[in-house]
């Protein structure tokens, strides 16, 4: 049925529109890297030239690694991802479940609750945040950020991975609960596994913006033992504000482990927003 | 049959991870947050002071005039998302879901990618690219004999806040188009056959039948879109720092309340005016979801297929 309204011209602009927004979204990364790899002189001189054998350099590089914080930037920030991502994607999934799977007094209101999270931003909670952690001495720590980052996520979480349960078949867990397996068995080794790519889906929109934060890491972890990548790319870009090359790298390294997370869920990002809630 | 079915304990213990983390850390503070508010500096610690902290902030001039301009700012900033990132990604997600187009998972990924970035990278691109000095927006438009439009778009108090808006639409636009690209992809083939039987195709066919049938997802996005403006901070300090400058003609109400809670080179913070401006933003974004979930989405008439 396609064929018969795909007229040539119309591709021809579907894919130049395309084309054109593709560079236009892609522009400003391609400057970043490919200046990343210029002596200095080549960036100032020629912005957009590629990194041609003639500019071709590695001082940014080799300055940004030789500065040993970065590496710890980055390890602080990988756990703060990894373990908040853990948290909520387990956390989020077991209250989705409970949710989903069984029907007691108080569901709904349960379930309204957790959404509360979706619309009202937790930041504008940062002032008693603040206070609470200065009291339990949990400034500059990464359980602090931790903490904060698996609240965060969990409203999300809950309201995308309960729909997704929802469609999980009943006979299977019915079967299940006859051949005796106990709910905490039905729920990680049957439920659990059918649900990857909603998984997948809840993991890509939790941990962007948790790799990314400013806001936290700012106000609750600034110390030099706790800054994330993000914070310490801030401060990099204060600090070498004439050291191009150096600033350049950075950011360029700091692209690289969102970008790579980002390719291998995206094909799965798709198929869990179609048949989440969201449509 | 046996009087009373044993208490699951299994259904508190699937719950009560989520919903202890979730209250601890983000319901309590958010209420800790609105209850000082209320509070002010006294004598032996913190008075009650009722709302007497909403006074100042939106009646006296040494607060109100902040205040007013933030928001205001904020207001534009929202606009020009609505305006100009909504009908983008919307378009975008219709051309993406043409039948059978090649590449549209490149296409898709590629214009996706700005989204994943970080504010800092964001910010520091944006100012390099647009940048006077060194910059490749001047270059570029005196290749194309257009130097003459070329301004110091950061700095102008008159632009800056509207050139911001739109780097934050170029990061953000990924999230409408992948919505609505699942909205548009979830439309059943027998709804558009039967379009095309009648003649409606193209064009018209967009407009008369794909478009009712997405509404709710747009309206999703627009009360995301609203949530997500009213809380931005990020970008607006990395590109022109806590002060919102020039002349706090970008400043938001993040920044403001940045500012105001911690203080910055003329002002001493302040956690209770903080608490204020936060139970402030709390009242505008609860305005908007409200607005959104009875007056409009309670009006949008959902197609079940």
């Amino acid at each position: 049925m396609a064929s018969a309204r795909l007229s040539p011209t119309r591709t021809l602009a579907a894919h130049a529109v395309l084309i054109l927004y593709t560079v236009i979204a892609l522009f400003p990364v391609f400057v970043i890297v490919v200046n990343s790899f210029k002596s200095r002189r080549a960036i100032f001189a020629d912005p957009l030239a590629l990194p041609w054998p003639e500019h071709f350099d590695l001082i940014g590089y080799t300055t940004v690694l030789n500065q040993g914080d970065f590496f710890a930037y980055f390890q602080n920030s990988l756990i703060v991802t990894t373990a908040s991502l853990f948290f909520v994607l387990l956390f989020g999934a077991m209250a989705a479940f409970a949710l989903s799977e069984y029907r007691f007094r108080g569901n709904t209101l349960m379930g309204l609750y957790l959404a509360l999270g979706i619309m009202i931003p937790i930041r504008l909670g940062t002032v008693a945040i603040l206070q609470m952690m200065v009291a339990g001495g949990l400034v500059n720590t990464l359980t602090a950020l931790i903490l904060v980052y698996t609240a965060q996520g969990l409203p999300l979480a809950v309201f995308i991975l309960s729909e997704f349960m929802r469609t999980v078949s009943d006979d299977l867990k019915n079967a299940g609960r006859i051949d005796g397996l106990s709910e905490y068995a039905i729920f990680f080794t049957l439920v659990l596994p059918l649900v990857r790519p909603a998984m997948a889906t809840v993991a890509v929109f939790t941990m962007i913006p948790i790799w990314n934060d400013l806001w936290f890491p700012l106000i609750l972890a600034p110390s030099e033992a706790t800054k994330t990548i993000t914070l310490g790319s801030q401060v990099f870009i204060g600090q070498f504000v004439t050291n191009w090359n150096a600033v350049l790298a950075a950011l360029s390294l700091a692209i690289v482990p969102v970008l790579i997370l980002y390719l291998i869920f995206s094909r799965q990002l798709i198929r869990g927003i179609t048949a989440g809630a969201v449509k | 049959m046996a009087a009373r079915k044993p208490f699951r304990w299994h259904i508190p213990v699937f719950l009560a991870p989520a919903v202890l983390v979730y209250t601890a850390i983000m319901i309590i503070p958010l209420f800790g947050t609105l209850g000082q508010s209320l509070f002010n500096k006294g004598e032996t610690g913190a008075d009650f002071v009722g709302l007497a902290n909403f006074a100042t902030l939106f009646g006296d001039p040494r607060w109100s005039d902040a205040f007013w301009n933030a928001l205001g700012n904020n207001l534009w900033f929202f606009v020009v998302h609505m305006l100009v990132q909504n009908p983008i990604g919307i378009a975008l997600a219709a051309i993406l879901s043409t039948p059978r187009l090649r590449m549209a998972a490149f296409y898709r990924t590629a214009i996706f990618i700005p989204t994943i970035l970080s504010f800092v990278i964001v910010g520091f691109v944006w100012k390099l690219i647009l940048s006077p000095i060194w910059g490749i927006a001047p270059g570029m438009l005196d290749a194309v004999g257009l130097k003459f439009l070329f301004a110091p778009w950061l700095g102008k108090e008159e632009y800056a806040l509207t050139t911001l808006a739109l780097i934050s639409v170029w990061q953000f636009v990924g999230i409408p188009m992948m919505l609505i690209y699942a909205a548009l992809l979830s439309i059943p083939d027998e709804v558009l056959e039967a379009a095309e039987m009648d003649g409606i195709t193209g064009a018209s066919q967009f407009w008369k039948i794909k478009l009712p049938l997405i509404l709710p997802s747009i309206g999703i996005i627009s009360i995301l879109t609203f949530v997500g403006n009213f809380n931005a901070f990020d970008l607006i300090y990395v590109a022109q720092g806590a002060l919102a400058g020039p002349d706090f003609s970008t400043d938001i109400l993040g920044t403001f309340l940045y500012r105001t809670f911690f203080g910055f080179q003329l002002q001493l913070g302040d956690p209770y005016m903080g608490s204020a401006i936060a139970g402030a933003m709390f009242g505008i974004i609860l305005i908007g979801v409200c607005i959104y979930l009875f007056g409009i989405q309670t009006r949008l008439r959902r197609y079940q297929f």
